[in-house]
């Protein structure tokens, strides 16, 4: 178990790594930094002074090196448009951001997990077809139009939400439903499938021999084998999410990291949209990590891998 | 192989792959369901110049915001006017052709390159495997929106960089499905049989190995093709991905957004279209899965 940990560990640190060299080098994709952020009518004088003062006349790998180490250390820089430590303000705003996240994950499988369950009990039943239709229309659903929706019905139509911002729970509402459903089909068919695995399996029919109950045998001995993977998947959901937020928290003006980082990109604010790279894709290798630390931990086949 | 002509061979053979591979097909409801969506909605893009009514770069600002024909509209314009006095219909024709070139350019480069590096690490393992694998692990852990997102406001949004900024960003998938199915498939007997008689390791990879992996290649390209779609139709939602005035679903729902509150029909007509074409586009991936590889049914 420390070898499995130890290695995924070296994996995702190496990971890391390669992920903040590429989300750094993006700033050089046009070629002049300095150029593209003084913008097409600044004169060469004004290039050259903005060069010498953010450092673009060294050499890239200096840079970069320079950048990972003060980024290690929490220092992620000045954003050119607030004139603010990049780091604070990021910190600020991923409460939201995290919050919402948190609630769509939760979301995701209060609705996934029982109807995947269920699905799996009696296939072809109404409730099969309705969480197979769900779970179709939910992969070919663009989230913003279904955020956009949601605010004609519940907001403007109904008047029962608030259309946007992130004052109370209530604004809360229709953003971690769109940003559920964005991660729900994948974790019903993931239950689904599991469950009608085990369901078939061995150890269920030596339970149901032996007499057990039938509530026994789903909860006890089923579903704890197929939730297995379930909860791996949302782990890595939940690092997708956040990373996938920026649509919804735009839809909704919800002003987390994802808006954030919308309005930096927007901005040319480069040292900002580097750091929320790199933000995003730590947070999704850590929550891949757990889920891999996890997934051995239940279940010790999965050491060898 | 089935010689219909004699009755009891025909009995003893059975109906070949193909004819099972037919019969399966045509009696999958999401999968003919799925392709005849496509196939029309492939048609009308086509065919815009010729079904469009209007110019849909034309202005008219005379016509501003009229309803569609079922809200109190005129036949003049079907669905409507938007902001600028563009016929809407004649843009939603012409976006089908935006959102199918992105969608499927996207998913070939995607897939030319994530099927080489799958395919390779498949075979070749060892140093090979893990290189790929790692890369995986790397393009996986990028916030895809935000990526994309970052590069073209760096780049300048045009239809070009949207579809090479996807197509360099979706290979993913395909990488893996591709390293899993050569996996499984390089252990074959026949695989073995090719390397003893000295047949040279392109050939195999061509003729062994493509093949049999073909299947699962094309429901990834339709499932990474209805990927690509809807990241296009985001990213020209949130004003990085194609710009104006060219007609995209993504952006049309983005102009319509302001007027919302009076004028619904604005945003909810293209998201509609889009919905329905992503929607046919997985149910035709999800069917050529069951229909392929049936034992293989989730």
């Amino acid at each position: 178990m420390l070898t499995f940990i130890l290695k995924r560990l070296g994996l995702a640190l190496l990971v890391a790594l390669t992920v903040s060299f590429i989300s750094f080098s993006l700033l050089f994709l046009s070629g002049d930094p300095a150029a593209a952020l003084a913008g097409e009518t600044a004169s060469g004088e004004d290039v050259e002074a903005l060069r010498r003062l953010y450092g673009f006349d060294r050499p890239m790998l200096v840079q970069y090196a320079e950048w990972l180490f003060s980024a290690l250390r929490g220092d992620f820089g000045e954003s050119y448009y607030f004139k603010l430590p990049v780091a604070s303000l990021i910190a600020e705003r991923l409460q939201v951001t995290m919050t919402l996240g948190l609630c769509g994950i939760l979301f995701a499988l209060v609705t996934a997990v029982p109807l995947g369950v269920i699905a799996a009990i009696r296939p072809n039943s109404i409730i099969d077809r309705v969480a197979l239709f769900l779970s179709v229309a939910g992969q070919a659903m663009p989230s913003f139009w279904f955020g956009l929706i949601l605010i004609v019905v519940f907001a403007i139509q109904l008047g029962w939400l608030p259309p946007s911002g992130a004052a109370t729970w209530r604004h809360f509402i229709m953003p971690t439903i769109v940003l559920g459903y964005y991660a729900m089909p994948a974790i019903m068919r993931l239950t689904r499938a599991g469950m009608l695995d085990v369901l078939n399996s061995d150890f269920i029919r030596t339970a149901r021999a032996k007499g057990a109950g039938e509530t026994r045998v789903l909860f006890k001995h089923a579903l704890r084998n197929a939730i297995i993977p379930v909860v791996s998947l949302a782990a890595v959901q939940m690092g997708f999410m956040l990373g996938g937020s920026i649509v919804v928290e735009s839809v909704f003006a919800l002003h987390g990291a994802g808006y954030l980082a919308w309005e930096s990109i927007a901005r040319n604010d480069l040292p900002t949209v580097q750091a929320l790279i790199l933000v995003f894709s730590m947070f999704y290798i850590v929550f891949t990590f757990l889920a891999d630390v996890l997934n051995a931990w239940l279940d010790p086949r999965m050491r060898s891998a | 192989m089935t010689d219909v002509t004699d009755p009891l061979a025909a009995e003893i053979h059975g109906p070949s792959p193909r004819q099972l591979l037919k019969a399966r097909a045509l009696s999958h409801k999401g999968l003919i369901f799925g392709m005849m969506v496509v196939l029309l909605l492939v048609l009308v893009a086509i065919l815009a110049p010729v079904l469009a009514p209007h110019d849909p770069y034309a202005q008219s600002l005379m016509n501003r915001m009229v309803p569609p024909v079922f809200m109190g509209g005129t036949w003049e314009h079907p669905l409507g006017t938007d902001h600028l006095g563009r016929d809407y219909l004649s843009r939603l024709i012409y976006g089908a052709r935006v959102s199918l070139m992105i969608g499927a350019i996207a998913a070939l480069i995607s897939g030319v390159i994530g099927t080489a590096m799958g395919v390779a690490a498949g075979y070749f393992g060892g140093k090979v495997d893990a290189v790929v694998t790692f890369l995986i692990n790397v393009r996986l852990a990028m916030p895809v929106v935000l990526v994309a997102l970052a590069v073209v406001a760096i780049l300048g949004g045009s239809l070009t960089v949207v579809i090479c900024v996807l197509g360099l960003l979706l290979w993913d998938r395909f990488a893996v499905v591709m390293r899993a199915s050569t996996l499984q498939i390089s252990r074959r007997d026949y695989v073995a049989a090719a390397q003893v008689i000295g047949a040279s390791t392109p050939r195999i990879l061509l003729t062994e190995i493509m093949p049999n992996v073909f299947n699962n290649l094309i429901v990834i390209v339709t499932l990474e093709m209805a990927h690509a779609i809807l990241l296009e139709a985001a990213l020209s939602f949130l004003g990085l991905g194609v710009q104006p005035p060219t007609p995209s679903w993504g952006l049309m729902v983005s102009e319509g957004k302001n007027m919302m509150l009076f004028e619904p029909w604005l945003v909810l007509i293209p998201g509609a279209v889009l919905f329905v074409l992503v929607l046919a586009i997985n149910l035709m991936g999800d069917g050529l899965r069951d229909v392929t590889a049936p034992e293989g049914r989730s």
